[in-house]
């Protein structure tokens, strides 16, 4: 039997469900089949392991009198955990009463819900509250500048918050468009101070020019590749790894959205384009989790 | 994760209790009937007809046999869960805020609220094992809070009830002689009304939330403060997780507030935090108005909310949230 069961496994990990061949291999047979060989070999259930696989094999004859096996390969998934008490077991069968008594069938009082709702999470999954940067830092020189820079056109107040956060926002008059047109875009704001309340699209807009470009770039430069991450590892876990290395504006592990498992690689975003270089000249080849990382620069989306 | 939503109150929603193995869901709501929801799947089990003005306040018998309600109809009822059948109900003078049975079962305090010249009264009442056999006399009754007291609780042992309400202030009474023993501290507790109290699973501290827009970690025996989680909004209800070292908290603007902004600007969304290191952990939204009540399964793998839009919502977590890392 122990053979039997052996053999069965193997074959039926290679493919989902086979149906065997009328010969019978010596090794099938066991030391007294010779008389029993018109009976069928019992079946054999194998399973479920930790994945919830379980294959079961069973032998049969088929019309021409061959001997058949089919191995059947199902996934049991578990959707909660069954683990309930007996009073709890019974009391699923209690008879409804009250209004539930007289519910009409169209009643649809339970339903579930047709929106993904999600644990939103205040910031970046690990992230760590923002910590002071280095003076060589471009981020620290636009937060420095931005005590000046930042003027709220609302409220006028200085350094304190932009425009679009200022708090007394709506009860300020309609603010005179785009009064800090660069001096060269005037004729833009004289022809949008005369169409004051119609669109404008924002592709037509002062200053349009840049910011489409510049964002889109944000999203791909010093962007890392990690493959051969290990399924365990999570963005905390990356960060940690590559943390010592500078700043890092967005990390990502790629998830499977059915499993919930990792895919094995995941994108880092630097804030310089050196601290990437060494990132990857370090990282490449590391052993981290018993894999072997592989490090490169992001490729961008074909798209 | 996809919420079951359960419309079966035509109010907003009071209370939400589970039962001890979890597989029961109690909702009350400020229309009459207080209703059992299998908490798996989310289908109507039964309603407690016989209340005639909101219920506030509900507890289940450890061997859920036994429903007690509170309502403003100044009744306490006590029912049979499983037939939805009246057993017995108590009269008071005033409307009934809440209700909570001690461990044993044995007794159940209750507190009613100010009413037409009389002062809130925290009482005891014994809870017979045969209805039949069931008095309406008070055990104790404890007089002298100001205000509405909104939530009562038996604090380890039965030794002491744990009372807080309108004035802000938590207090640990004597169970035997109703003095009271300790108070929580005017400078570091609650400044505003007390409007929801939970315990932790195995009774030694407990949440309270308040209207100042924070709720608070108080150990059970000594009352001393032990966390403090602050939101943006005032805090209606709150749970602690049996499974992880989260708390959540829900709230939302006032109720009258609610159709002058939108529903992002009135923030009625479930709030976690970890129990520990107070940080926020994340949001769930999906009400349409304040949160009014939230409850943990006790196995920890879900929670529901009862909200001012009259829906209950039950959530199976996804099994991200277990491996959230601070």
């Amino acid at each position: 039997m122990y053979v039997h069961a052996f053999c069965c496994e193997r074959e039926s990990a290679e493919s989902r469900m086979t149906v065997g061949t009328g010969e019978i291999r010596w090794w099938e047979l066991e030391d007294d089949a010779g008389d029993l060989d018109f009976l069928p070999p019992p079946l054999v259930v194998v399973g479920s392991d930790k994945n919830g696989v379980k294959k079961v094999i069973e032998y049969r004859f088929d019309d021409e009198g061959n001997k058949v096996r089919v191995t059947t390969t199902t996934r049991v998934r578990k959707l909660t955990r069954a683990r309930l008490s007996k009073r709890a077991i019974e009391r699923r069968s209690w008879p409804k009463f009250g209004d539930a008594e007289y519910e009409d069938a169209g009643a649809r009082l339970t339903m579930v819900s047709t929106e993904e709702i999600l644990l939103e999470r205040p910031r970046v999954a690990g992230s760590k509250a923002e910590e002071p940067k280095v003076a060589e830092d471009p981020l620290d020189a636009v937060s420095k500048a931005g005590a000046v820079l930042m003027v709220c056109r609302t409220c006028g107040k200085k350094g304190d918050h932009w425009t679009a956060k200022c708090p007394y926002k709506d009860l300020a008059p309609p603010t005179e468009s785009l009064i800090d047109n660069p001096p060269g875009a005037k004729t833009a704001a004289s022809q949008s101070s005369t169409r004051k309340s119609t669109y404008m699209p924002p592709s037509m807009r002062a200053g349009a020019a840049r910011s489409g470009t510049e964002m889109k770039r944000r999203n791909d430069e010093n962007s890392v590749r990690i493959n051969n991450l290990s399924e365990d590892a999570r963005e905390p876990d990356l960060l940690e790894l590559v943390d010592a290395f500078g700043p890092v504006t967005r990390i990502y592990v790629a998830m499977d959205q059915k499993t919930g498992v990792s895919r094995g690689f995941g994108f880092i975003n630097f804030v310089n384009r050196e601290d990437a270089e060494r990132a990857i000249n370090k990282l490449n080849g590391y052993g981290y989790d018993n894999l072997i990382l592989h490090v490169e620069w992001a490729s961008p989306r074909p798209s | 994760m996809r919420p079951i939503l359960m419309k079966g109150h035509e109010r907003p929603l009071t209370f939400l209790k589970y039962n001890r193995e979890g597989d029961l869901l109690f909702s009350c709501a400020k229309d009459h009937n207080p209703t059992v929801w299998f908490a798996d799947n989310g289908e109507r089990l039964g309603t407690y007809r016989g209340h005639n003005g909101a219920v506030w306040c509900c507890d289940v018998s450890r061997d859920s046999m036994r429903l007690i309600t509170g309502s403003a109809d100044q009744t306490v009822k006590l029912w049979n869960v499983q037939t939805g059948a009246q057993l017995y109900s108590f009269n008071f003078d005033s409307p009934a805020r809440s209700v909570d049975f001690s461990v044993g079962d044995k007794l159940a305090v209750i507190t009613t609220d100010p009413f037409m010249g009389l002062p809130s009264t925290i009482q005891v009442k014994r809870i017979a094992r045969d209805p039949n056999e069931q008095s309406s006399e008070s055990v104790l009754t404890i007089k002298g809070p100001q205000g509405r007291i909104n939530r009562v609780t038996w604090g380890p042992l039965n030794k002491t009830i744990i009372s807080a309400g309108e004035d802000a202030v938590v207090r640990v009474w004597d169970t035997e002689t109703g003095q009271l023993l300790k108070e929580s501290d005017k400078e570091t507790g609650h400044q505003k009304t007390v409007t929801s109290l939970s315990k932790s699973a195995d009774g030694s501290h407990f949440l309270t939330g308040s209207l100042d827009k924070s709720a608070k970690l108080w150990d059970a025996r000594t009352l001393t403060l032990i966390k403090t989680y602050v939101t943006e909004r005032p805090v209606n209800a709150c749970a602690i997780s049996p499974l992880l070292d989260h708390v959540v908290i829900g709230g939302g603007q006032e109720a009258v507030h609610v159709t002058t902004t939108d529903r992002r600007a009135g923030k009625f969304e479930a709030k976690f935090f970890h129990k520990i290191l107070q940080e926020e952990i994340g949001g769930v939204k999906g009400h349409f108005g304040p949160i009014n009540a939230l409850a943990f399964n006790p196995d920890g793998r879900s929670f529901s909310s009862g909200g001012e839009d009259g829906y209950v919502r039950l959530h199976h977590f996804d099994p991200d949230y277990f491996n959230i890392k601070m």
